[in-house]
């Protein structure tokens, strides 16, 4: 299973990379940690004509506070944001969402960006990403530009990267002073993709209620799927087993999943529904300690 | 014989090449000016090849050599062999090497490529023009039985190509009689052995001397090595085929033969070049041989204690699209669908039925994990039904101890009669409840589903017949530095052959075990033999080793008596030396009596048989010797996800005596594994036009450490009256009762009534959803 | 755009070449390139074709055929070596991407007659049956306990999840790295 005869350049800047971009764009693939373009590559499924190679540049890769917030460069491997104290402190979401990505040797190589660019329907970061509200800085040799998570994910497989387009930045606004979170996900064996993964996050009014709510599925459409109706039944409510149930039925009437041989769509549908009020139970939990 | 080293934890003699990166597996082989081969594959379950064009490809650069079906010799344009014909195996289709104008399975090889490097064979294969005529295909086991299906091979005017049936008593006067007859239609699924390392062939042919040397993962090198002989016309003997380190066997590698074997010695020879193929992983999906797939409507008939009076099964075997294996795991499963008990009255018939998928052959188990799944199902549904406890009504039909020999009637894989030579299974089946504690279980169950947790536990027993036929042989020479060497029929695939032989052939001259170097797997090294196959390695070579060695042992003793002057009966042999007894001055080394053995002057003796310090013997069982087991497991399901956890897995298991504790630990827990897979993980799917839908690792799901519970393992030994050395198979035990137990499991968690296998989340979140809440198996303790 | 000397264009060169800031190299692609890194202590040096894999490049460039394919897409763990001392796929790194890098294959873990402590245990334990899953396992094994000489159960677990073996179910493995992390070899009941 040997890749198809490609050319290759590893640009040492990011001027670089975008220059090649410009130049090659509709003939090239990005190569980030390569954990999901190489196989496509090995099974002749991708056959670029130019390989753009990010692992040299050394000024992508970086975790920082920026705005109050954080700003993670797209080449930031996995395991590097996996212990990240910044991360850890201030969104530990993602943090418990990346030890379901694949395996520590998957995550060696593996990068948050480019697991965001490939946009896997059953990948974790997408979900995780959708929930914190984190924006993507879209970049060409021009200038750059800024989309939210429903302007990124466009559908299966897809992003709004234009051909000539590379994230380099992923920007997490500042977290919110009181909330719970959870991640939780249904794999067929651990560290698989997801059947169904649920990231909740949840805003606290301060006296025990949320004052927002956010849930995101993943497995269940073509990227990660928010469900507003859920969200919106959640605002200005203190989660209950009553109100979880409730929102159980809402996720598993509102999501409109696909199958395929691993789960069908009726699985999918019955256990965003499952998910959503585990998920949401442990972050209430986590919301009344004051995590 | 002394027993120093039998039954010995001894460490593994291969384990320092194979930890430190040294084996030597086929793709480790890298002749001089090696060339490498690609195989261009049908993308379509049944279509006629309108147009093969493989100029642009044949022309490229670094291209050596194309080959299509016209292109080869008269003798591999013919369907390759027929390994074990049965008179009810009708039409013995078989594979070609590259198919002759039309395909029958995604994945058959239809162009086969041979350029300077992997790399440019596979650019080679792009620039191959293939028209193809996709016709209708046949996937649906079922549907390939129903009037008007589609047919395979279109002179056959059906699918069905083989049809056999065994009876034993009066089955349909025992049903119309019975009280009570439960029946069942049950299925598995298409599964895969996916050993780690694929399939590979490397071929060197030496022009000058017209030797040919074959370097093949494979289970059965030598006669692999007599096929390609025939095939290529050549004299045997200057036709060599080693099986080096294998990755894992585990059935299909012993498949004769693939058209890669075939291919690959054949390219070498007309470009003068050695050549190699490696398998893909994606290829192994779609061209290694597949198993497990079958449906069976199954009944039994019982009376009100539950004692079984009769059981029938008509089944069908998915066969894909040819059966060069003949009809070995259909026979399998039927015959040891009986199991531990006592059926008077037994019948099944099968139809072994081609459809447009990959060829199926014998993969761990070969049809026994279908007979036990099938005869597990139907107890624990007598017990339902009859509101009986589970374990009581297999107590009751459990074969007594002092029923051996038992005949059940049948005709075994090995023509044989299927006669079990030893067992204790009440022993077995007692000494498993004990340990998974199966009188605690109503109160552990009850407690667990006052938590709101759905704990199930799962019983399954099963016979296993191991070592039968023809025979395999050893060779044991004691060279003149002392050390000793043993050369047995058998290829090695991890089972540890390397060292348990050598601990036998330790024992038996009383020499250290690091001081013997056993070999398999190589034609040149020992040219009679079969294969591992069918939990028969340690049996039956491991028998002729025995023998083997026995012999060397008696000749070193004639030798030693001459030598020093003492008579035979009293020379012992230890520590590398033959002493007399009582007088251990008297000594001299087996060194210097091999050398002894070989004198440069005079004559040596007639009782001698020969020189040398070496004798070659032979085993043929004459029928094979039936080990047992029983698996027990709790589990706990997640109701809302279909999620399954293992919480506990007991196997108590017979093999009889047992020579090294370490490796037979590591089968079973290896076999519980693949078991595993079976229950929950792994099937090979196919999509209505017989596309194969899993052809990565990411979409047939091999069970990780995540997955696999810790195994309990106790034993009893009930040895074989069979064999010198009491022994019987066990390289198949661990996985042929796991879906059975744990169906069992699931069903008293939830009040299922599971009938296919494998589950996965969404199979069984879907059973339980239909499943009433807080119902059992059913049945008090 | 005033261009780059031609030297500097060669991607893949160890020694780095700052480009002017503000101004990007004119970079060419290219279909081959050399690969210049250390293999187990060792400088290599080789011009290669820049689809090769890294896991081609051990095995077939500089012999040492430890390293096993298994999968040739990510899944199995069969080639796992250590970049820079952390285990990765070598099936999904191209050779030209580990010039400047350290790689570590099973082949400098220890010798056939001097095993390192974690091989014994492995024997010790029979963690291991066919062996082409080993190699690899070894060597996410060995940066685990360098890193973690008294390992947690769960990690070793989280470690070898990343590995597919089809022979042992795991067990044996499980008992050799538990003695090598110095943990009793059966779990508490």
């Amino acid at each position: 299973m040997k890749p198809a005869p490609f050319r290759y350049l590893a640009p040492r800047t990011r001027a670089e990379a975008l220059d090649a971009l410009r130049r090659y764009g509709p003939d090239a693939k990005l190569l980030a940690g390569g954990q999901s373009l190489v196989p496509l590559l090995a099974m002749r499924l991708a056959r670029p004509a130019v390989i753009i190679d990010l692992n040299r540049i050394g000024d992508l890769a970086y975790v920082r506070p920026a705005r109050a917030g954080l700003a993670i460069g797209a080449m930031t491997r996995q395991r590097a944001a996996e212990d990240d104290p910044l991360i850890a402190a201030r969104y530990p979401l993602m943090v418990a969402a990346l030890r379901w990505v694949g395996h520590p040797q998957i995550r060696t190589r593996g990068t948050i960006g480019g697991s965001l660019a490939h946009a896997d329907p059953a990948a974790e970061l997408p979900a995780v990403a959708a929930v914190l509200g984190a924006r993507f800085v879209l970049a060409n040799a021009r200038r750059e530009r800024v989309v939210d998570a429903a302007g990124f994910f466009t559908g299966y497989l897809t992003t709004a990267l234009e051909p000539d387009e590379m994230l380099t930045e992923i920007r997490l606004p500042p977290p919110p002073t009181r909330s719970g979170w959870a991640f939780t996900e249904v794999a067929r064996r651990h560290g698989d993709f997801a059947l169904v993964g649920a990231a909740v996050l949840l805003v606290g009014d301060g006296e025990g209620r949320c004052a927002e709510a956010r849930l995101a599925f993943t497995g269940v459409g073509a990227g990660p799927v928010r469900v507003p109706e859920a969200e919106r039944m959640l605002s200005g409510e203190r989660v209950t087993e009553a109100l979880a149930a409730e929102i159980r039925r809402v996720v598993a009437r509102s999501v409109e999943p696909e199958g395929d041989i691993h789960a069908t769509a009726d699985y999918r549908r019955h256990v965003a529904g499952v998910l959503a009020a585990r998920a949401l139970i442990e972050a209430a939990g986590r919301l009344e300690v004051g995590a | 014989m002394g027993t120093r080293y039998f039954g010995e934890p001894v460490r593994r003699r291969e384990d320092p090449r194979l930890l430190t990166g040294r084996g030597t597996y086929v793709d480790d082989v890298r002749p001089p000016l090696l060339l490498h081969a690609a195989v261009l594959r049908s993308p379509h379950a049944r279509a006629r090849i309108r147009r093969l064009d493989v100029s642009r490809a044949a022309a490229m650069p670094g291209v050596a050599l194309v080959l299509t079906h016209a292109d080869l010799p008269p003798a591999l344009r013919e369907p390759l062999p027929r390994l074990i014909p049965h008179p009810a195996l009708v039409h013995h289709k078989t594979q070609y090497a590259l198919a002759p104008g039309q395909v029958r399975h995604v994945g058959e090889p239809v162009a086969f490529v041979v350029a300077e490097s992997r790399y440019q064979a596979e650019d080679a294969l792009d620039l191959i023009e293939v028209v193809y005529e996709p016709l209708p295909a046949v996937v649906d086991l079922e549907a390939a039985v129903r009037p008007g299906a589609p047919l395979v091979h279109d002179d056959m005017g059906t699918n069905v190509c083989a049809e056999y049936t065994q009876r034993v008593g009066d089955p349909d006067a025992a049903f119309a009689a019975a009280p009570h007859v439960f029946r069942e239609r049950l299925r598995m699924d298409r599964g895969a052995a996916a050993p780690l390392e694929t399939r590979g062939v490397v071929a060197i042919w030496d022009a000058q001397t017209r030797e040919l040397v074959v370097y093949d993962s494979t289970q059965a090198p030598i006669r692999i090595r007599n096929y390609l002989a025939a095939l290529l016309g050549l004299p045997q003997n200057h036709v060599r085929v080693i099986a080096p380190d294998v990755g894992g066997g585990f059935g299909p590698k012993i498949m004769m033969c693939y058209p890669e074997e075939l291919l690959v010695p054949h390219a070498a020879m007309r470009l003068g070049r050695p050549v190699k193929w490696i398998e893909d992983r994606r290829e192994n999906f779609v061209s290694m041989n597949q198993e497990r797939e079958q449906i069976h409507d199954a009944e039994i008939a019982v009376d009100a204690d539950g004692r079984i009076l009769a059981v029938r099964t008509r089944f069908l075997y998915d066969s894909g699209a040819y059966i060069p294996y003949g009809i070995i795991v259909p026979i399998v499963a039927s015959t040891q669908l009986p199991g531990p008990y006592r059926i008077p009255n037994y019948e099944c018939t099968f139809k072994a039925v081609f459809t447009n998928k990959v060829i199926v052959s014998p993969y761990r188990g070969a049809g026994r994990p279908h007979g036990c799944f099938v005869m597990e199902r139907l107890m624990d549904l007598v017990a339902r039904e009859l509101g009986l406890d589970r374990a009581e009504v297999r107590r009751r039909n459990l074969i007594a101890p002092d029923q051996f020999p038992y005949d059940t009637g049948l005709i075994f894989q090995d023509n044989a009669p299927l006669v079990y030579d030893s067992g204790n299974y009440p022993a077995l089946f007692e000494r498993a409840l004990a340990l998974i504690d199966y009188a605690g279980w109503p109160a552990a169950q009850a407690a667990a589903r006052r938590q709101g947790r759905a704990l199930g536990l799962g019983l399954a027993l099963y016979v296993e017949g191991t070592g039968i036929g023809p025979y395999e042989g050893c060779r044991v020479t004691v060279e003149p530095n002392g050390k000793v060497y043993a050369a047995t029929s058998v290829g090695t695939q991890g089972q540890g052959h390397f060292t348990a032989f050598a601990q036998i052939v330790a024992d038996a001259l009383g020499v250290d075990v690091a001081d013997v170097t056993v070999t398999t797997g190589d034609s040149g090294a020992f040219g009679w033999g079969t294969g591992t196959f069918a939990s028969r390695a340690a049996v039956v070579a491991g028998n002729a080793v025995a023998l083997a060695a026995g012999a060397v042992r008696d000749k070193a003793l004639l030798v030693a008596a001459r030598l020093l002057e003492a008579r035979p009966e009293d020379i012992e042999l230890a520590g590398g030396r033959a002493f007399v007894r009582g007088a251990p001055a008297r000594s001299v080394a087996l060194g210097e009596i091999a050398v002894a053995a070989n004198p440069l002057r005079g004559t040596i003796p007639a009782e001698w048989e020969g020189p040398g310090l070496e004798a070659s013997r032979y085993f043929a069982p004459p029928r094979g010797t039936f080990a047992a087991g029983c698996h027990a497991v709790v589990v706990e399901v997640d109701r809302d996800t279909g999620a399954l956890r293992i919480l506990r897995y007991v196997v108590v298991h017979d093999c009889g005596p047992i020579i090294n504790p370490l490796i037979l630990t590591g089968q079973i827990e290896g076999g519980v594994a693949q078991g595993v897979g079976n229950a929950f993980y792994e099937q090979v799917v196919y999509d209505p036009d017989g596309q194969v839908l899993t052809q990565t690792f990411m979409d047939y799901l091999l069970p990780t450490v995540s997955e696999v519970p810790s195994v309990k393992i106790a034993h009893i030994e009930t040895p074989s009256p069979l064999n010198p050395l009491g022994i019987k198979g066990a390289g198949e035990a661990g996985v042929i009762p796991v879906p059975a137990a744990i169906a069992s499991a699931i069903d008293d968690a939830l009040g299922t009534r599971i009938t296919q296998m494998p589950l996965s989340h969404q199979r069984l979140q879907a059973l339980a959803r239909r499943a009433p809440v807080g119902a059992t198996a059913g049945g008090a303790a | 755009m005033k261009r780059a000397p031609k030297n500097a264009r060669r991607p893949g060169a160890t020694r780095a070449t700052a480009a002017p800031r503000g101004r990007a190299r004119r970079l060419e692609p290219v279909g081959e390139a050399e690969v210049r890194l250390v293999v187990n202590g060792a400088e290599v040096s080789r011009t290669v074709e820049v689809r090769r894999t890294l896991a081609d490049f051990l095995r077939e460039n500089l012999g040492l055929t430890g390293t096993h394919l298994g999968c040739e897409h990510g899944v199995c763990g069969a080639c796992t070596v250590l970049l820079d001392g952390q285990p990765v796929r070598s099936c999904l790194l191209f050779a030209v991407q580990a010039t400047g890098h350290d790689v570590t294959t099973v082949e400098a873990l220890g010798t056939p007659e001097a095993l390192s402590p974690l091989q014994q245990a492995f024997m010790d334990h029979h963690g291991l049956q066919c062996g082409f899953c080993t190699p690899g396992i070894l060597m996410s094994a060995h940066a685990l306990l360098r890193d973690r000489p008294r390992a947690t159960e769960e990690e070793i677990r989280e470690m070898l999840g990343g590995h597919l073996c089809r022979c042992t179910g795991y067990q044996g493995i499980l008992r050799a790295l538990r003695a090598a992390a110095g943990l009793p070899p059966e779990p508490a009941p």
